[in-house]
């Protein structure tokens, strides 16, 4: 009974946040843990209650007592419980069209629209390949700019992932960002968040892939907008180079070396 | 009609004087429900030892990874000094998951204590289909067959965790699981099969052979709770069968029901295309999810039992608790989705999936409410049955709340395939079902071998299982950042500092195993030196305390004729604190 007490520090061992989406998520992962605690007090304070009162050596002689329902009690105990389910179902509909469903605008030559893939992510067994839209703005074009095992996006603007994958199911998880999007081989799919703050954190396979599954990991590192700007200068300075061409995988090292350094 | 039957099979037995033939038709192929049962039993219990030990070196391998597995080690994985195989890794756990629910929580729940405990509960002679159901149980062996043969071909056993995600599952000849794979397939399929024809006759029996008297209002909840649970494998049984049938075709066949255009995966390229790969995840999650249900709802039923006879007290709101089984079972259907929130599933299906799964949290907490109040004010018995009932209902607790956490999809995005996701389930699987199926072994041993169980060894059991446990899954929660099936989660800098928090959870683990010890030994000692029980030690209401203990083919020496319903504890009324059903 008194693990019962612990539910509260579940929470505590998230890494922070490093985005405002990710704070919402975080209060409603607190809140809902809040409430179960509430719950888990009220019910196993209950049975340890019911289990000392009502021991028969405490009640050598006597009977139990003889009722089977209480309509009144059982009404309250469905009604309420119903209330805060569909209260939570409703309330948290919001953090999740925003996180999943209504993807950020973005003016593109004078136009609002959708705002369009920074990177376009591609999953293979056992590594994550990061492809930059080249001169014309576009992923998945010939100009494409291809990165293995680290991904750098600029800080404080919406970044917007396309999500594919080479062979098996992946799946793309930033802890810090509050970021999972399975990658389904056959599917494009789109993420998207805004960081608010610069460092390099871990980003982790959380779907099965194959006997590599363990080390299928990569880099995100936020940059400050100016840093991400020269970052995507050096890389396309790269592969104008003639043997960065030829070789057309430019190697992590050299793109590592680009002079951030980690927080 | 009962007399005839015991004429009958005195007649074929007197027909047949061989020995051997006599003892297989009595003891291996009988088609007697309480010798099948009890075969049940006995298989799903070898497993659980099985699938605890493969349990055991996930557990090794997440506190200790690469260094030489105990007592395994050196035989097993010679070639690697001792070390388990990150493909191995994936091995173990796909088998564990796929040992624990096919063939130990649903064959235990339904196969074992169903066929034992419906024709005795419900006051028949056996069951509707005495042959289909002996056919049920020959058709695990079909399965256990696919598992063992498993080991004598490469990679022993399946790698693609026990939902089998295509293409992993699929494009997989490449790799040195592939016959595995298939053999995987094969052994779903056959214990499938036995399922249904399981619910088949359960549904049948249920319906038409209740004793005079014993109206569908007066059966015992776990009557009520395997005719659910019987009604949800009919139903659902069908849509994994195809979906495996499909997975098979892929596999053999080289068809593309599951695999998209120009699908390559292990180095290898499909034959076809064209296919969905989320398509077998909805297949098999409209199965899958419904078999938790199926997974817990024969243990509530248990437990509800013997919580109100060790109360001594009837059972609080009988018929609410059978409407909550009854809307957990409808809801159970529309529920699967929620383990799809991330899939790339359509993300507003995601919402209706949330509103359903946050409704069916609330006939659970009904059923919680309700056996505290079946406990309050009454005179508690604290025996080993008792207490493994009490811990049934405070574990489902624990992970009924974190199911209402993960069923948030906004926090789903963050635990999602997490430890978070391994502690709930192992709190609903281990801490709600295989702790109610430890307190039916020690309430219904008597019946079953005419001794009762050691009750002090069941105590130390119960306690020492019930700390142990916590010790091994509680600290899950806090591995929200975690992911699952990891080899070596400690390739990510991130996750470094939780080794020793693993380690601990390892420790625990292994003594919660070498708990189990004092349980096997209690129940071989118990069968043949147990104190004698008589017909009904616990002095219990149901229909099953009134035949002989253990009782004969045919069950009852009369007919019995219910009267009452099966709660009528402490009755003003009388004298006796117990009033039984067919007095």
């Amino acid at each position: 009974m008194a693990l019962y007490g612990m539910g509260p520090f579940a929470a505590c061992q998230m890494p922070p946040s490093f985005s405002a989406a990710g704070e919402t998520i975080d209060n409603l992962f607190n809140g809902i843990h809040l409430l179960a605690v509430v719950i888990l007090l009220g019910t196993g304070g209950a049975i340890g209650f019911v289990l000392w009162r009502y021991d028969h050596r405490r009640n050598p002689t006597g009977k139990a007592k003889y009722f089977s329902h209480n309509t009144v009690l059982e009404f309250v105990w469905t009604l309420i419980p119903a209330i805060i389910l569909v209260f939570l179902a409703f309330y948290q509909m919001k953090a999740w069209s925003e996180n999943k469903m209504v993807r950020p605008m973005a003016m593109v030559d004078g136009i609002q629209t959708l705002t369009p893939p920074l990177v376009q992510v591609k999953a293979k067994q056992f590594g994550w390949e990061f492809h930059y839209a080249g001169d014309d703005g576009q992923v998945e074009t010939a100009d494409d700019l291809y990165v293995e095992g680290l991904l750098v996006v600029p800080r404080g603007q919406d970044v917007v992932l396309q999500l594919e994958s080479r062979d098996v199911i992946h799946s793309f998880f930033v802890p810090e960002l509050r970021l999972k999007q399975d990658v389904v081989p056959g599917m494009s799919q789109f993420a998207w968040f805004n960081a608010n703050q610069t460092g390099e954190v871990d980003i982790l396979c959380t779907e099965l892939c194959g006997w590599g599954h363990y080390k299928m990991k990569a880099r995100l590192r936020i940059v400050e907008p100016e840093e991400f700007q020269t970052y995507l200068k050096d890389l396309r300075s790269t592969y104008e180079a003639p043997l960065a061409s030829a070789a057309k995988q430019p190697s992590t090292t050299s793109v590592a070396d680009a002079g951030v350094t980690r927080d | 009609m009962t007399d005839n039957l015991l004429e009958h099979t005195r007649t074929t037995a007197g027909r047949r004087p061989n020995v051997i033939l006599r003892f297989l038709s009595s003891y291996v192929f009988s088609t007697d429900h309480k010798v099948i049962g009890i075969q049940f039993l006995f298989s799903s219990l070898i497993w659980l030892c099985i699938g605890g030990l493969l349990a055991l070196a996930v557990r090794w391998q997440l506190a200790w990874p690469w260094s030489n597995m105990p007592f395994f080690g050196d035989t097993l994985f010679a070639s690697n000094g001792g070390q388990i195989s990150p493909e191995f890794y994936n091995t173990l756990f796909t088998m564990h998951a796929t040992i624990m629910i096919f063939f130990v929580v649903i064959p235990i729940l339904s196969g074992a204590f169903g066929n034992y405990l419906i024709p005795l509960m419900i006051g028949a002679e056996d069951m509707a289909f005495p042959t289909l159901n002996m056919i049920s149980y020959w058709f695990m062996w079909p399965a256990f067959a696919c598992v063992i043969a498993m080991l004598f071909v490469p990679g022993y056993g399946a790698s693609a965790g026990w939902t089998s995600y295509p293409p992993l599952s699929v494009l997989a000849s490449a790799t040195p699981t592939e016959t595995a794979q298939t053999l995987w397939v094969m052994a779903l399929l056959f214990a499938g099969v036995s399922s249904m024809m399981g619910a088949i006759n359960y549904l049948t029996t249920i319906i038409q052979m209740r004793a005079p008297g014993m109206t569908m209002f007066r059966m015992p909840m776990t009557v009520w709770a395997m005719f659910v649970t019987a009604l949800m494998q009919a139903f659902a049984l069908p849509v994994l069968t195809s979906a495996l049938l499909m997975q098979l075709s892929d596999q053999v066949l080289q068809t593309g029901f599951f695999l998209p255009e120009n699908a390559t995966a292990n180095n290898m390229e499909s034959a076809s295309g064209g296919g969905q790969v989320l398509l077998w995840q909805h297949l098999f999650w409209f199965y899958s999810h419904p078999a938790v249900y199926i997974m817990i709802l024969p243990a509530m039923g248990m437990v509800s039992d013997m919580l109100s006879c060790f109360s001594r007290k009837p059972l609080f709101g009988y018929k609410p608790m059978i409407f909550s089984i009854l809307s957990i079972a409808g809801l159970g259907f529309i529920v699967w989705g929620h383990h799809m929130f991330i899939s790339g599933m359509s993300r507003m299906l995601a919402v209706s999936f949330m509103v359903s799964t946050m409704l069916i949290a609330l006939p659970s907490g009904i059923k919680v409410f309700n056996w505290i109040g079946t406990m309050w004010g009454g005179r508690l018995h604290l025996t080993t049955p008792m207490l493994f009932s009490v811990g049934f209902v405070s574990m489902f607790i624990i992970g009924g709340l974190s199911g209402i956490v993960m069923a948030a999809p906004p926090v789903d995005i963050v635990i999602h395939d997490t430890y978070y996701i391994v502690a709930h389930l192992h709190y609903v699987l281990f801490g709600s079902s295989i702790l109610g199926v430890f307190g039916a072994i020690y309430f219904w041993f008597p019946k079953m071998f005419g001794r009762m169980m050691n009750d002090r060894m069941g105590k130390v059991h119960f306690l020492l299982t019930f700390i142990f446990l916590n010790g091994t899954f509680f600290p899950m929660h806090f591995l929200g950042r975690m992911p699952r099936r990891l080899a070596d989660p400690y390739v990510y800098d991130s996750l470094k500092d939780l080794m020793p928090l693993n380690q601990f959870m390892t420790v625990c683990a292994f003594a919660m195993g070498a708990t189990q010890l004092i349980f096997i030994g209690n129940f071989f000692f118990s069968i043949f030196l147990g104190k004698k029980s008589g017909l009904n030690p616990w002095r219990c209401n149901t229909l099953e305390w009134t035949a002989p203990s253990p009782p004969p083919h045919g069950n009852f020496p009369v007919q019995p004729i219910v009267s009452r319903g099966p709660y009528e504890y402490s009755h003003p009324d009388r004298e006796s604190d117990f009033w039984p059903q067919a007095e």
